[in-house]
């Protein structure tokens, strides 16, 4: 009987989702709390780059962050289209300006990171291109939402949007590849244990990683019940004015 | 099918300039910028393939919004829309139809411009290839973004801030043509690429736009 599909009803998806918005919440505050403090203070420093890695705790989980949210919004797209389950398309609008802020926070503590190291804010290196690219992608994508105001028309355009920009997105992270040689280093953190850092970095990194994806749903959660709440008032009203 | 495509070609050059508007805008666009970087032959060499392509591909943006809005105000979309002609096959046609009233001409203007740019003399030809094999990508990426902003007023600069995203690969790959063209450099690669770039926009995106089509006139 317990299906994932019963959490399209939008009442049981609101009950459900507020009874573990607590644990959530309070997971994502002490993850957060626990790794960054853990980051920050109990991590030896880098033998050449000194304390500029501890940028790494902020900079990498939500670099994660900015890439998964457009994976997130692009199933919750894809449900919207297939199934028209109408939380699936206000969770997809509530995560955008989520992924919008992590892509913002990523490009900027990057340059934070960059200007003592490669001696320079910004470089046209491939990912960094890559995320200023990711980060227009967001801002059409709620532009579009923002300007549309039949609430199913722009559900549906931006799931469109939604796949055929993540089509273009990856085809120009490949491109960008191919147009210049980066500065970036390699993934740091990888499920093949060999290119890891070492594990007294990535424990720390871990929990606030955990701390970046629980914080992500708790937000998700809170702005997708209250734009439930306001189509429902918004129901009300309508009705009101109609007796 | 044949039909549609005149019908639009002959209302795009008559229609008040959607014909030469692109033309004198990639003309001023090439003009303004040795104003701004200065008259060094040079420096206006080096950067005249990327400059070229940009100039490009804002002349495409700027007649984009007419590719759909007409049509969809006076209801002859919805008649389109009803006709036995499938909604895909009908914006394929209209993309092909502003490729030739807008990228076409760019193709053949290119040299000229090429020329006050000073680009050296070896460039021309992967100038002209690349604006050729890349412009139809334009168009037809164009159309999707017309078909999403069809029903929003003054969705002019809601369009250029979705399209201009999906032009990246294009750009990437068409200015690469050209500046390899330039230098002398083999430049097969990101040829293919472009052409690939355009083809597959060409097969796939019509369905995409046809989609967002039928919600908007919903």
């Amino acid at each position: 009987m317990a299906s994932i599909w019963e959490y399209a009803n939008p009442l049981k998806f609101m009950r459900t989702s507020e009874t573990i918005l607590p644990f959530v919440a309070w997971g994502a505050s002490i993850c957060l709390v626990v790794g960054l403090i853990w980051g920050f203070f109990f991590t030896p420093d880098d033998f050449r780059q000194g304390s500029t890695v501890k940028i790494f705790y902020i900079h990498v989980p939500s670099a994660m962050m900015a890439i998964n949210i457009w994976v997130m919004m692009l199933i919750t797209s894809l449900v919207w289209i297939i199934r028209r389950h109408h939380v699936s398309a206000l969770a997809a609008r509530a995560a955008a300006p989520i992924g919008a802020v992590m892509t913002l926070i990523a490009l900027y503590t990057g340059a934070v990171w960059g200007q003592p190291m490669w001696g320079t804010w910004w470089a046209w290196d491939p990912r960094l291109t890559s995320f200023l690219i990711l980060f227009l992608f967001y801002l059409g994508y709620m532009a579009l939402w923002a300007a549309i105001e039949n609430d199913d028309t722009a559900a549906d355009l931006t799931s469109v949007l939604c796949l055929v920009g993540s089509v273009f997105a990856l085809l120009s992270r490949y491109a960008v590849n191919f147009w210049n040689q980066g500065l970036h280093q390699g993934a740091s953190l990888s499920l093949d244990k060999q290119e890891n850092v070492a594990d007294v970095f990535w424990y720390p990194a871990l929990v606030a990683i955990a701390g970046f994806v629980l914080l992500f749903v708790t937000l998700v959660i809170i702005r997708t019940n209250t734009e439930i709440r306001a189509r429902r008032s918004r129901a009300l009203l309508a009705r009101e004015r109609m007796s | 099918m044949m039909a549609l495509l005149k019908r639009d070609m002959r209302l795009a050059v008559r229609a008040g300039g959607g014909f030469g508007l692109g033309l004198s805008f990639f003309l001023i666009v090439v003009v303004l910028i040795p104003f701004g970087v200065g008259p060094e032959t040079g420096l206006l060499g080096r950067i005249a393939p990327g400059v070229l392509w940009v100039a490009a591909l804002l002349a495409c943006l700027l007649s984009l919004d007419r590719v759909f809005s007409l049509d969809f105000e006076d209801g002859s979309l919805d008649l389109l829309a009803t006709s036995p002609l499938p909604l895909e096959g009908v914006v394929a046609i209209k993309a092909i139809a502003h490729w030739l009233t807008t990228g076409l001409p760019l193709v053949f203007a290119a040299p000229v411009f090429a020329l006050l740019m000073s680009l050296p003399v070896n460039g021309y030809s992967a100038l002209v290839v690349s604006l050729f094999l890349g412009t139809p990508a334009l168009s037809v990426i164009g159309a999707f973004g017309a078909a999403l902003t069809v029903g929003i007023k003054r969705g002019g600069l809601l369009l250029s801030l979705l399209v201009l995203p999906l032009y990246v690969p294009t750009l990437i790959f068409g200015a690469e043509v050209s500046r390899r063209g330039a230098e002398g450099q083999d430049y097969t690669t990101p040829l293919l690429m472009l052409a690939g770039v355009s083809f597959a926009a060409l097969a796939l995106l019509p369905f995409a736009s046809a989609a967002v089509l039928r919600v908007n006139l919903r």
